[in-house]
């Protein structure tokens, strides 16, 4: 077991009550900022997000690949890797605490112990040479300070919490199955009960039978220990299984924001009308599907003003020039569509 | 009588290993109709993508016959195989690693051709038909004629896919084994690649397998769907049919686990336990038997067939 001697504990844990202001959400971002910096090129990957996350809630972040829903949420754990990547502005603060002025120490306190992540793909997250009960017990001797017998013990109760068999804590990753490893990272991420959790496409690589067990265990979980979880996934079925607000996200903004019934059944922004409508109805089999005519424009080399003007069909002159104009449509919901200048305007949405 | 383009007979595959045979394809019969699409559905691991292979004979079936236009292609020489294959193709899952990455747009396009000498001609004639063929193809699947001498790691999945469409199509073929072909893909970007096929199968009249495990994808796109489950179709049904009446408990564990992008009741049905078992020197039984609620004798007996259950609508349980 000398695999955990490695293991340096911050002493961190006063200084970090000093910097901790009051706070209502669990989570706010302000204005985040981050690009990726190349010699070559800039890749604007997160152009000025904002939003906040109650506590016990449930965010969904949508969007396609490139969105940049992965690097919002690695800023929000201070963990955007730098070089190349570089948070340019923005507050972001959890619990409290601005993650971006606390020290690599206080950082190590934090990530793991109030803000956790499950990442995507079960198969790589893993590490391949340590057993599973080492791996979650890594993060509980390090935050909660109990000695190595008592931290697999433990291992052994978050397993089972999981639906593992509690006897196979000393196995090895390649031992367990994708929907088997993905409910260790599971366990890994909720050992020290985060009061903030990150579930980054957490059952893309699964089968829906899978999937279902697991969406189904992660409600439970988050109910029981009252967490906050930020769900980034492309599948809008899970977000109407799991979230209580949705952000979609569209070439590093937030295009369009509000309760998961305004943003389903009172849909504003046309990108989201075009995720609605590119997708097979399981209900009614349209004879055609209407995918969003081209692709996303590339964050090396973004277009002025609404960046899905190019691909949007109700787009005017005025999108393709100066600043997204933010129409609000409740307290809770609003959409970046310089189109609602036009107070006569509305969307259709397919089915 | 309907007009049979191909037709599989028992097919099995088993691959050795040293625990003992994987089941892959375990008796596995099909028959599909010229021009339609026969989905085929199941988790990973049931053997849908092992039985699309097979039926091309990229690799070797164990057993069984495969029947294509009334001939069993199982009997044929590799030559006499490589000539047919001008007839039957295969559009691959990850557009990111069956595409070589030294190869252009143009290259790849070209190699089917090359390969098969369907041009004729030499010299500079041969290199013109070519390219005007070329570009014919790439107009057909949707890339810009800028993109010829582009390199894969250039372009976006979904333009990747169109690449390996635009290369399944150079021949001509009359049935194609879509393995997967939309699920490396963004939703809006799915459905791109899901109009162009159905566009194709119109204008060309082609058939179609089509192998996944999204109930949505294949709820819109196929005329018949089969069910997999452990190498056994465990049943088979039009596809209207089999959304609406869905008649084995796997089945219905697959349709109830499908998140729907609606608002709704949330609901609260038992899900489908466990996980797939290990296909490795599998029992005399009901393939579904450790993860179905019914324990009854019957399922313990044997491997249960495929029965016609209604017209057209095939189930392999014994409980009906």
């Amino acid at each position: 077991m000398s695999i955990f001697k490695k293991l340096t504990r911050g002493n961190s844990e006063e200084s970090l009550e000093k910097k901790r202001q009051k706070m209502d959400a669990a989570v706010e971002v302000e204005n985040l900022v981050v690009q990726y910096v190349t010699s070559s090129e800039t890749v604007e990957a997160v152009n000025g997000i904002s939003f906040s996350l109650a506590k016990k809630h449930t965010l969904g972040l949508v969007g396609e690949t490139g969105a940049g829903k992965t690097t919002a949420m690695l800023a929000l754990m201070n963990m955007v890797p730098d070089p190349p990547g570089v948070v340019k502005s923005g507050t972001v603060k959890v619990n409290g605490l601005d993650m971006r002025q606390l020290t690599p120490a206080e950082l190590q306190n934090v990530r793991g112990s109030e803000i956790a992540m499950i990442f995507q793909d079960p198969m790589t997250s893993l590490n391949p040479v340590m057993s599973v009960g080492e791996q979650i017990a890594e993060s509980i001797i390090l935050h909660r300070h109990l000695s190595e017998k008592e931290a697999l013990e433990e291992a052994k109760k978050m397993l089972a919490m999981v639906g593992i068999d509690p006897n196979r804590v000393g196995e090895y990753p390649h031992q367990f199955s994708g929907g088997m490893r993905q409910r260790v990272g599971i366990a890994i991420a909720l050992a020290c009960n985060p009061t903030v959790l990150i579930a980054d496409e957490p059952t893309s690589a699964l089968d829906v039978t899978i999937q279902a067990q697991i969406l189904r265990m992660m409600k439970d979980l988050k109910e029981k220990n009252d967490t906050s979880l930020i769900m980034i996934t492309h599948d809008l079925g899970v977000v109407a299984e799991l979230c209580d607000e949705v952000a979609v996200m569209y070439a590093g903004r937030i295009v369009e924001y509000g309760t998961l019934e305004e943003v389903f059944n009172q849909t504003k922004h046309p990108y989201t009308e075009g995720l609605f409508n590119s997708l097979p109805n399981i209900n009614s089999r349209q004879q055609k599907l209407q995918p969003i005519p081209g692709l996303m424009p590339d964050p090396a080399n973004l277009p002025k003003g609404c960046a899905f003007a190019d691909r949007c069909a109700y787009a005017t002159d005025a999108c393709r020039s100066g600043d997204v104009h933010i129409q609000h449509f409740s307290d809770t919901h609003y959409a970046a569509c310089s189109a609602y200048l036009d107070p006569a305007f509305h969307i259709q949405r397919g089915y | 009588m309907a007009d049979i383009i191909l037709e599989v007979k028992n097919l099995k595959k088993y691959f050795k290993s040293p625990k003992g045979n994987v089941h892959a394809v375990d008796n596995v019969n099909f028959s599909i109709e010229r021009g339609k699409t026969l989905g085929i559905v199941g988790e990973s691991g049931c053997g849908k993508s092992s039985t699309g292979r097979t039926i091309l004979r990229l690799i070797e079936p164990t057993s069984g016959q495969i029947f294509f236009e009334g001939k069993d292609i199982t009997k044929l020489s590799s030559r006499e195989m490589t000539k047919l294959r001008r007839d039957m193709q295969i559009i691959f899952q990850d557009p990111f690693s069956s595409l070589d990455p030294r190869m252009t747009v143009s290259e790849l396009i070209a190699e089917p051709l090359n390969y098969h000498k369907i041009l004729e001609g030499s010299g500079r004639e041969l290199e013109q038909k070519k390219e005007k063929y070329i570009l014919d193809l790439m107009d057909t699947v949707g890339l810009a004629h800028r993109l010829y001498n582009a390199y894969p790691h250039e372009l976006d999945g979904g333009r990747r896919q169109r690449i390996g469409i635009a290369r399944a199509l150079a021949l001509n073929p009359k049935l194609i084994v879509c393995d997967e072909p939309v699920s490396a893909l963004d939703v809006s970007i799915q459905a791109q690649i899901l109009n162009l096929l159905k566009d194709l199968q119109r204008e060309r009249g082609l058939t179609y397998i089509f192998i996944t495990h999204n109930l949505s994808v294949v709820n819109h796109f196929a005329d018949e769907i089969a069910v997999m489950y452990l190498g056994s179709v465990v049943e088979k049904a039009p596809v209207d049919e089999l959304f609406r009446n869905p008649l084995h408990p796997y089945t219905k564990a697959l349709l109830s686990a499908i998140p729907v992008p609606e608002i709704r009741e949330k609901k609260d049905e038992p899900l489908i336990q466990g996980e797939v078992v290990s296909p490795i020197n599998l029992p005399e039984e009901c393939r579904f038997r450790k993860r179905c609620g019914c324990s009854c004798e019957a399922c313990a007996a044997g491997i249960p067939q495929l029965r016609e259950v209604t017209p057209g609508h095939f189930v392999a349980c014994c409980n009906l």
